[in-house]
């Protein structure tokens, strides 16, 4: 089938996603950060840094929620009631997080409550993420047309190590954002705040890519079954040009490096996903065929996203070039 | 929780944060515009004041509206863990809808506020105000995508059901432009123009009372009284043809709102103006009527048939008292709107608009009506819309997900706990900017812009004079 919509849309679906965890990633790792910044001037720069993109970044993520139910209604229905818990935990911790955005400059007295409340919603918001990315790796128990299990299955071993796991690496991508956006101290806290959170974060995605073969015979057969074990190596070779060019950023002062290695570290980590999921949306049962709206609904959508994806990627490149380059610590609209 | 089951926790939740969410919608859809005509007037007058005024308003809306986000992807997710047999239904109608909503409005909101908000220096006053002028744009077609999606859900048609019971579109054009779908459109738009002009107009009316020679203070207010005047009259036509649209495809929902329980076959229904709907009895208790004016109302037309909701069976009734009233309390307030409308109105063709104490002082008593009629509004159509999620398809009672009533109990408290704690923080500093001066006085040599009859002289020295920044 050269047309396969179905398969078209579970691009637009994953690249939907994958622009989130990055835009957001490094966003939600500014705020991750955030205990770990000194002075109220370094916090005021880095939320400086995000504060005129965190919104577009964050409306990813709603593409994706609204784009899996409306081209994928099957699997929205079932992935949400099964990860009921955590993305409630959450929408929440993104409640407490997007207020403080604004919150936090409109009063001297509380400002450290919002610093609270941005520091804890990023934190809750990135760990409840990687619970449900761990809890649907290992699969969901699906009866008919609806989720059969109960309230806590997705609190595994295996998804609070995920749900840590993205914890720092949004933490690391952070660091390395703030590397590039900023100058001084902060910077120099960034440099040293990038090294040790790559550290974790290379020593988790590893343990991660261990176990994760090991849960799901169809993992293991796509991961090292021959032929595909000779593409198997290439992401972690990958990977590990990745790690070089982070370093050599982080030592030469090329400031924008160590950023793009990390981009490149979640897009071969997601690759890597990918590779173990498909053809599944909801392993280890239905696969994106089972799960997809009737191809009236996936033309119609369609239509429209051919021309306006590429015009949100151009006025969002746009908003990223009008607040190009390192931040002022005397700009913000406040 | 309190012996109820999932899907009453279920209910309580969805309205209790949709009713939280539309509170910002209807706020910033407003005053995106009205950001665009201050940033545009700016532009075209050259003149201060505009951008000052545009400044002051940016704020309120950069505040206002993260809050409408974040309560916003709450919403979009809620569909999946609260409502998901109703997701895997009706997802292949409404989710391409909602997928419009976000590919072509929110994008274009969220994508162009950073530029509205910190990059006036960074473009220049030209990319400004596009950019501006795209944020105002990007809240309408929300408005435009959303109101479809509900309306189909109100008045579904352009579709069919296959063999796994979904729904399935077959004519787009059909879905999108449902019957309802124009009516609830302008109504709604139109409610948030009006909301944000109350608002307006009660934070001009309260500097006015502090100094009535506030320059801004008189470019809000009598701004926001113009709006008043010419849009709560289209507001209340604009409700009328959607009650005769609601007629026509949701009978038994009038009924409600009218407080009908017999049919009137021949025409002649009283208009019931207040009473105790009584749903045991089939009654409206203590009802003060007017004859025939319901009919006349509904069908321009004394003769007309009407049903009452002893046409419907007992299960397919909505619940009559929450709909009679807050289809009241809606009425009235945009006929007090109307009213404050035309006092204005008369106050500056007498040219005392800023002037009249009483006046200021009602349309700060005014301000938040706008959020309050808005909120009856959508509880008299939601309600009213009982017993069914897809009107006559789908009952509320087959869409609810499979999720324990713990899990919903917890999480509707945590939501109540979060929300009242978060927006009402956001809710005290959006007040107190309200509060903040604009900070400049008309000088006394040189009369603004601004109708200044009934001026009288203030002394030369002043200590409430604040110089300009």
């Amino acid at each position: 089938m050269i047309l396969d919509l179905a398969f078209i849309w579970a691009g637009l679906i994953a690249f939907a996603v994958l622009a989130y965890v990055i835009l957001d990633g490094f966003d939600l790792g500014v705020g991750i950060l955030f205990p770990f910044l000194r002075s109220t001037a370094d916090k005021d720069l880095a939320m400086n840094t995000v504060a005129p993109v965190w919104d577009g970044n964050e409306t990813w993520l709603v593409l994706g929620g609204g784009g899996l139910f409306a081209v994928f209604p099957l699997a929205y229905a079932v992935v949400m009631p099964a990860l009921y818990v955590p993305i409630i935990v959450m929408l929440l911790a993104l409640v407490f997080r997007g207020v403080a955005f604004e919150f936090r400059w409109r009063t001297q007295r509380g400002k450290f409550l919002w610093d609270i409340s941005f520091a804890f919603g990023s934190i809750m918001a990135a760990f409840a993420q990687g619970i449900a990315l761990g809890a649907l790796v290992q699969g969901i128990a699906v009866e008919g047309r609806a989720y059969a299990g109960g309230n806590w299955d997705w609190l595994t071993p295996f998804s609070i190590l995920t749900g840590v796991a993205l914890v720092a690496g949004y933490a690391l991508m952070g660091a390395s954002w703030l590397v590039m956006k900023t100058d001084g101290p902060l910077r120099a806290a960034a440099r040293r705040m990038a090294v040790w959170t790559g550290a974790v974060t290379i020593a988790l995605v590893g343990l991660v890519s261990l176990i994760t073969p090991f849960l799901n015979p169809l993992y293991l057969d796509r991961w090292f079954g021959f032929p595909n074990v000779l593409f198997s190596v290439f992401v972690p070779a990958a990977i590990l040009a990745a790690m070089l060019v982070f370093i050599k950023g982080l030592r030469d002062n090329r400031d924008a490096w160590p950023f793009l290695a990390t981009v490149a570290l979640f897009v071969l980590s997601f690759i890597g996903l990918g590779i173990s999921f498909y053809p599944y949306m909801v392993p280890p049962s239905l696969t994106i065929w089972d799960v997809a709206a009737p191809d009236e609904s996936l033309w119609f959508l369609l239509a429209g996203a051919l021309v306006l994806v590429p015009m949100i990627l151009a006025y969002t490149g746009y908003a990223y070039w009008v607040f190009r380059g390192k931040v002022d610590p005397a700009g913000g609209y406040h | 929780m309190l012996g109820l089951d999932a899907i009453e926790l279920a209910r309580i939740q969805f309205a209790f944060t949709v009713s939280f969410h539309i509170i910002f919608p209807a706020f910033s859809i407003g005053l995106a515009s009205y950001l665009a005509v201050l940033n545009g007037l700016h532009l075209w007058t050259g003149k201060d004041i505009y951008l000052r005024l545009f400044n002051y308003w940016k704020t309120i809306f950069a505040v206002a509206f993260g809050m409408g986000v974040v309560s916003g992807i709450v919403m979009s997710y809620q569909f999946g863990t609260n409502w998901s047999v109703f997701s895997d239904k009706a997802g292949p109608v409404i989710g391409p809808l909602m997928g419009y909503e976000v590919l072509s409005a929110f994008f274009l909101e969220a994508g162009f506020l950073g530029v509205m908000l910190f990059g006036r220096e960074k473009v220049g006053a030209r990319a400004h105000f596009f950019a501006t002028l795209m944020v105002a744009i990007g809240t309408l077609g929300s408005a435009f995508w959303i109101l479809s999606v509900n309306s189909w859900m109100q008045t579904p048609q352009g579709h069919g059901i296959n063999e796994v019971g979904q729904f399935i579109p077959l004519d787009w054009w059909a879905i999108v432009f449902n019957p309802s779908f124009p009516y609830r459109l302008v109504h709604m738009v139109l409610a948030a123009y009006l909301t944000t002009a109350l608002v307006v107009g009660a934070v001009g009316g309260l500097h006015l009372l502090r100094d009535r020679m506030d320059q801004g203070a008189r470019v809000m207010f009598a701004m926001a009284m113009g709006m008043l005047i010419v849009v709560a009259p289209l507001q209340i036509l604009a409700g009328d043809f959607h009650g005769l649209n609601t007629l026509e495809h949701q009978p038994a929902k009038i009924a409600a709102m009218e407080g009908h329980f017999e049919s009137h076959p021949e025409g002649g229904a009283p208009l019931i103006l207040f009473g105790l709907p009584n749903a045991a009895t089939e009654t409206v208790d203590y009802a003060v009527q007017i004859p025939y004016l319901s009919s006349l109302i509904l069908t321009h037309d004394l003769t007309s048939p009407l049903p009452g909701l002893a046409d419907f069976p007992v299960d397919e009734r909505p619940p009559v008292a929450i709909v009679f009233w807050s289809f009241r309390i809606m009425v009235a307030l945009g006929f007090a709107m109307l009213g404050l409308g035309i006092w204005a109105l008369v106050a500056r063709m007498r040219g005392n608009l800023y002037d009249r104490k009483w006046l200021h002082r009602a349309a700060i008593v005014m301000g938040p009506s706008g959020f309050v009629a808005v909120l009856a509004g959508w509880i008299t159509t939601e309600v009213g819309r009982q017993p069914w999620t897809v009107y006559g398809l789908l009952s509320t009672n087959d869409s609810v997900a499979p999720v324990e009533a713990a899990a919903v109990a917890s999480s509707l408290v945590a939501f109540i706990l979060v929300y009242f704690m978060l927006f009402g923080a956001g809710t005290y500093y959006i007040l107190r900017l309200m509060n903040k001066r604009l900070a400049d006085r008309i000088p006394l040599t040189s009369i603004g812009p601004i109708r200044t009859a009934g001026i009288t002289p203030a002394p030369a020295v002043d200590d409430k004079f604040i110089p300009v920044e």
